[in-house]
């Protein structure tokens, strides 16, 4: 239960804020590249707290802000049959369709059930063998191990009723492709702390030595957030490029090597397409041949469900890095959470809710002691 | 008459449990107005309600289930009137009513019954009224465990004795199996507001005083944490309370209150909006100010829940005159069940209508109104 006061404490984030402010010479530009991250930043007020020296760019890395439009649209179509109990995190349920979302599905008399581990989805269908159990398995390398051994325990059971709908993401090629973009503004990079804890880091090195920017492993607290940046920025002034370990109570260079194992054996690594983003070569997991039978996609046959984004959402835009919430015309007024045109202003962790949640006002205020 | 020397583990210890025996669980016809509705009344709601504990039958006796006795001096429910007649207090009535669906029943720190008492009980002391009667309707889906049932009702009983109401009205309607998620319970409640007090938004003023009874988000992960079998390593009890009492012992001392509010769904996220939106003035409030219990910031912070969204049943936001804030704090810290009262902000004139927080580390944020449970069904 520790690990929390420790790592929001006022005096150090005052010390790591000073520290931050004494090295910049100039302001530099620093994504990162997870949702909860975002979540901590926008949250605590770190970037306002810093805005003279470091303009944070917040990256990709919410895996329901991702999940491309006709993912969300094949679930609804899944979820609506009635005889499949559909499984899903809670902050899918909210997510809206084309047309519709689970909520509303549930309450028309659907089957839709929040679990909080793909592994609750497994006991469901072992409980009831006439129902077809379906789990959402979204995310990034995070969720992908608990995916990979519920589909696991699905086979070594036998059970015939379960199945997943994936769209896992990766990291790395996310990193990749930001970096390689044209228009790439970003200095530095914040790397997700939880995905490393799974991965370790390796994946980095390449990316480090190919594109001369630093990477820091990085944690989600405050004080987590402020030395990762810490980090980034002397590395920056230094004229260093340079992957480094910011996280190191959670993180080893090695990562999981079981959770690894369990992935590599059920999954197998795919191009896929990001939400407001495109597709990426190699960035996402699709079930390997030997387990493709619990693939809910085939199962259920919503392959070719398509379907078009709102041409007024910028989302793209935001998940890239290229425009703050605040400068989309939508944000705040067609665009809510109660009425969300896109995926970054429904999740908790998406960059738009983020903002509309703790930035409306106009002027900063100052609270006095 | 004990339930001992009988098979059935499920009534063991109930005050009179021959006539139900029969149907250990709830049948159509208990909710029929016959014979089984009578034995319900009788044998399971009469002894759990009783204003004194262990004088079961008081009013109705040997005398069956026979309506209606005038100048009978036992317990007003047990009169078993078409409805309660009550002396006409001094001062103004208070009147409230709140429905209890709350999933699973029995939970750390408290049941179902206890919440459908002290919620109302809640609600009326937060308009600085001294509850004292409360009503309660039950609706049962068949198939409901009469023990269950008992064990509400007795912690009904119970929880309305700690607060001082007597339960002087009742119904019960039974639904189809599937009809109904086991039992549903509303209770309505009455109290009696002294003449010359008056709590609300609209006393609110810039520079008042926010203040928190106590430590927050108890109830909410309380209920997550059996609901969905999370372990979070340390028990997280329901605050589940009355708070008449450490009420009453703010206006008992003359503090200034301005207005009182429960934060239970939507938590004090949802009670700082709601009185900065009727109030038309703003609020700032210094995070870590805020009592937030250890156990419950680390559940929240691992299911990514805000602890200032998350529901209470036992504790209160007040508004305070700026220059009675320290008192109130030293009044409620005299309460065993507000020890732990805290300032947390102040009204100010700017941005009005909402709610501004000072983070952790020295920054600021809008706290905004939740925008749909975090927790579906909590209370």
């Amino acid at each position: 239960m520790r690990y929390l006061d420790e790592f929001g404490d006022p005096v150090a984030a005052e010390r790591l804020l000073a520290d931050i402010r004494a090295t910049a010479t100039q302001r530099w530009s620093v994504m990162e590249v997870c949702g909860g991250q975002t979540h901590t930043i926008v949250r605590n007020g770190i970037d306002q707290l810093l805005d003279g020296q470091v303009r944070l760019v917040h990256g990709p890395g919410c895996p329901v802000c991702v999940t491309p439009l006709e993912t969300i649209d094949r679930a609804l179509a899944i979820a609506a049959r009635p005889e499949v109990v559909f499984c899903s995190f809670g902050d899918m349920l909210r997510v809206p369709g084309t047309a519709d979302d689970l909520v509303r599905i549930k309450a028309r008399g659907g089957d839709v059930r929040v679990v909080y581990s793909p592994l609750d989805a497994v006991e469901l269908a072992k409980r009831h063998p006439d129902r077809e159990v379906v789990f959402l398995a979204i995310g990034f390398e995070t969720t992908a191990p608990a995916n990979a051994m519920a589909v696991r325990l699905a086979a070594q059971a036998g059970l015939d009723n379960f199945s997943v709908l994936v769209s896992q993401v990766l990291v790395p090629p996310a990193i990749e492709a930001i970096a390689a973009s044209p228009g790439a503004t970003v200095q530095g990079f914040l790397a997700a702390g939880h995905v490393c804890t799974v991965m370790g880091m390796a994946q980095y090195v390449p990316l480090v030595e190919r594109f001369g920017m630093p990477i820091v492993v990085t944690g989600f607290e405050p004080l987590d957030v402020l030395e990762g940046i810490r980090r980034v920025v002397r590395q920056l002034e230094q004229g260093r490029a340079e992957l480094d370990n910011a996280y190191p109570r959670a993180v080893s260079f090695a990562g999981n090597p079981a959770a690894q194992a369990a992935v590599a054996e059920v999954f197998e690594v795919c191009d896929r397409p990001w939400r407001g983003i495109g597709t990426i070569p190699s960035s996402g997991l699709r079930l390997a041949p030997a387990y493709a039978r619990f693939d809910a996609e085939g199962r259920f046959d919503v392959g070719d469900i398509t379907t078009e984004e709102s041409p007024r959402c910028r989302s793209g835009e935001v998940l890239q890095g290229r425009i703050s919430p605040l400068e989309c015309e939508a944000f705040g007024t067609a665009c809510t959470p109660a009425t969300p045109l896109g995926a970054p202003m429904v999740s908790a962790e998406g960059a738009c809710a983020a903002y509309h949640r703790f930035r409306r006002l106009d002027v900063p205020v100052t609270v006095r002691s | 008459m004990s339930g001992d020397g009988d098979g059935s583990p499920d009534v063991a210890g109930w005050t009179c449990p021959l006539p139900l025996r029969d149907h250990p669980t709830v049948v159509a016809g208990h909710g029929g107005g016959g014979r089984l509705t009578a034995d319900l009344v009788r044998h399971l709601f009469l002894p759990a309600f009783a204003p004194v504990a262990g004088e079961a039958d008081r009013g109705v006796g040997d005398r069956g289930d026979e309506r209606g006795h005038d100048g009978d001096e036992g317990a007003v429910l047990a009169r078993l009137a078409d409805a309660a007649v009550l002396p006409a207090p001094d001062g103004r009535l208070a009147f409230t009513t709140d429905a209890y669906v709350v999933r699973p029943r029995v939970f750390p720190g408290g049941t179902l019954g206890d919440l459908a008492v002290n919620g109302t009980v809640n609600d009326l002391a937060m308009v600085g009224a001294v509850p004292r009667h409360l009503s309660a309707g039950f609706v049962l889906e068949e198939g409901l465990a009469l023990a269950e049932l008992d064990a509400v009702a007795r912690a009904m009983g119970a929880a309305a004795r700690r607060a001082g109401v007597e339960l002087v009205a009742g119904d019960t309607k039974v639904v189809g199996a599937g009809q109904a998620d086991g039992l549903f319970v509303t209770t309505a409640g009455v109290g009696v507001v002294p003449d010359g007090l008056d709590l609300g938004p609209h006393r609110i003023r810039p520079g008042d005083a926010v203040l928190v009874s106590g430590p927050i988000g108890r109830h909410g992960i309380a209920v997550l944490s059996v609901r969905e079998g999370l372990e979070f390593g340390v028990e997280v009890r329901s605050d589940c309370a009355p708070l008449t009492r450490p009420v009453q012992a703010l206006l008992a001392a003359g503090v200034d209150v301005h207005m009182l509010r429960d934060p239970t769904r939507g938590g004090v996220a949802a009670t700082l909006n709601e009185l900065a939106g009727a109030s038309r003035l703003g609020v700032e409030v210094t995070e870590r100010d805020v009592p937030v219990p250890e156990p419950v910031r680390a559940a929240c912070g691992f299911l990514g829940l805000d602890p200032l969204e998350v529901a209470n049943e036992g504790c209160f936001v007040a508004v305070i005159g700026r220059d009675d804030a320290d008192r109130a704090v030293e009044v409620l810290r005299g309460d065993e069940l507000t020890a732990e009262a805290a300032l947390i902000g102040e009204v100010v004139q700017e941005h009005p209508g909402l709610v501004v927080g000072r983070t952790g580390i020295g920054a600021t944020r809008v706290i905004d109104l939740p925008l749909a449970e975090q927790l579906p069904r909590i209370c």
